[in-house]
């Protein structure tokens, strides 16, 4: 009788975007399944939304999330201002585009740097990670926070972005993109995440229309879906700009598409910042007196894909109904076919690739089932197993030049 | 000074337990490792065992299906352990005080040490926490 492993992911990593449990049962070192098991994260959201003022909601929402933690508000936004009809003003759109796309690449930087930790690449991890701060930096410029920046509010933003403030997200920008270069030549040139990376994960384009996958994981599937094309909002139809997709499905195009997002947001930035220099300073919202009765739905582009939130309003000054799907939670499913099949070094960074992704700080300790020889193995052995693979594939490259 | 605060004063070994959380304040925890911060040329050192650990670091609401899991986590300790709420939700719950699913703020379920508010606590805060905590042995 061949011996089935069981390996844990999970619940709690500082990374994942929803503390979650999968569970690899592997034959040698196969995938053979996948369940994953959710519910440790559960906070209530939905129903606290529903003893708060619209006001509230916002900072609630804000902390649904704390990597995306401005599209949440964004999709809630955009459904109550479907409800009440509210057209904004320019620099109010300006302004949150700006706000989103900046999230946008300290995400994906983000997990840039996390795709080089499980591959064995930690000084991609300290790189990404330290040309991460500057953005940082200029959402604690901006709102005053580093990470829950509450920039939004019905009819509006909360708070301006002054003239004089532009040149220096500029020139941050300017300082990011060169960075961004030298990563982009750093990851995308070396034959060792190519062999890596390439043929790894594979989703087709017919695998993310049945899974409903949705963001950079579709994108990387020759799907061109993007909720800022779509279903234009904010100031995404005043700038010019493309949808970004690869054809391959695997773990090297997610992170070429993301990659090349990066330089998309800058450039939307940038024609942000110009079109805000011919708005008036501060006409940043209109009042809102109340919200009529009706239903919204608010969608927007998370840097993982797609967050719906829904909203019913009964005319009193709190939602009666708010529903919210994250993209992650679609993207999940996807793993049933890009990991089984797999060797375990292999689903270490197709499971990474999704972007709910896992870290060396997992809570299992190795332990052996006396009664049915199942071996449970802990997240350092596992990123050691992939580490393993990577020195290996050096080696044989290095041997061949 | 005791022989067991001693060893306290060089390489703490910290240990993250990430309740219910929004993920800021696991990301600004991981963020004091990296460059900028760089909290590992003190010694500091995020451990993927509670077994090796000398600080619990617990962020985020703790709900009804994590509080096991952290009376687990700190009973697995090797004592003496220090514990660190982080976050607004680590010290009193935030927000989420009023959801179904709160099972109660840190300190009611393990002893606390020490506090770092903020939502999320900026890495600064954070190191100037665990500096506190150290001075206080």
């Amino acid at each position: 009788m061949s011996k089935k492993t069981l390996i844990p992911i999970g619940p709690y990593h500082p990374l994942q975007e929803e503390p979650e449990l999968f569970k690899l049962y592997c034959d040698g070192e196969i995938v053979k399944d996948i369940k994953w098991e959710t519910g440790y994260n559960h906070r209530g959201i939905e129903k606290l939304s529903e003893s708060k003022t619209y006001e509230q909601v916002f900072f609630l929402v804000e902390r649904i999330c704390g990597i995306c933690s401005t599209s949440h508000p964004f999709a809630f936004a955009n459904a109550v201002e479907e409800i009440a009809d509210i057209e904004l003003t320019n620099r109010a759109k300006y302004i949150r585009s700006i706000i989103g796309e900046l999230e946008r690449i300290h995400s994906h930087l983000l997990w840039v740097g996390l795709a080089g930790h499980f591959l064995g690449y930690n000084t991609v991890f300290m790189w990404a990670w330290k040309y991460r701060e500057p953005v940082l930096d200029l959402f604690e410029m901006i709102s005053g926070n580093r990470n829950s920046y509450a920039m939004f509010k019905v009819g509006g933003v909360r708070r301006d972005i002054e003239n004089t403030k532009i040149p220096v997200i500029r020139q941050v920008l300017g300082d990011v993109k060169k960075k961004i270069d030298l990563l982009a030549g750093a990851v995308m040139d070396d034959p060792v995440i190519h062999a890596r990376t390439k043929g790894v994960g594979i989703l087709t384009r017919q695998d993310i229309i049945d899974y409903g996958a949705v963001g950079p994981t579709a994108r990387a599937s020759g799907l061109a879906i993007d909720v800022r094309k779509d279903d234009p909002y904010a100031a995404y139809p005043l700038v010019n700009w493309k949808v970004i997709t690869a054809e391959a499905g695997d773990v090297f195009a997610k992170a070429e598409v993301r990659l090349l997002e990066m330089y998309e947001s800058i450039s939307i930035i940038e024609q942000c910042l110009e079109g805000l220099k011919k708005e008036k300073e501060g006409d940043i919202a209109i009042k809102v007196k109340e919200i009529p009765e009706g239903i919204g739905n608010g969608r927007a582009e998370a840097p993982r894909g797609e967050v719906f939130h829904f909203v019913q309003s009964d005319g009193s000054n709190s939602p009666a109904r708010h529903k919210i799907r994250a993209p992650s939670y679609v993207n999940i499913a996807t793993f049933k076919k890009s990991c089984i099949g797999q060797t375990i070094a292999d689903a270490t960074i197709s499971l990474a690739a999704v972007d709910p992704c896992y870290c060396c700080t997992e809570r299992m300790a190795a332990a052996y089932d006396l009664n049915s020889g199942d071996k449970i193995m802990n997240a350092n052995e596992l990123i050691n197993a992939s580490v393993k693979r990577t020195n290996e594939i050096k080696k044989t490259i290095n041997s061949q030049l | 000074m005791g022989f067991k605060n001693y060893c306290f004063k060089k390489s703490l070994w910290v240990f993250h337990f990430g309740g219910a959380s929004c993920n800021n304040c696991d990301i600004e925890i991981l963020d004091c490792l990296t460059p900028r911060h760089d909290l590992e040329r003190f010694g500091i050192l995020l451990v993927g065992s509670i077994r090796h650990a000398d600080v619990l670091l617990v962020n985020g609401s703790i709900n009804i299906r994590d509080k096991e899991r952290l009376i687990e986590i700190y009973n697995q300790a090797p004592k003496p352990i220090k514990v660190v709420a982080i976050g607004a939700c680590g010290c009193t719950g935030g927000l989420f005080t009023e959801s179904y699913t709160f099972a109660g703020p840190v300190d009611k379920i393990i002893p606390v040490d020490a506090y770092v508010p903020g939502c999320p606590p900026k890495p600064e805060a954070i190191i100037a926490g665990i500096v506190k905590l150290v001075g206080t042995l």
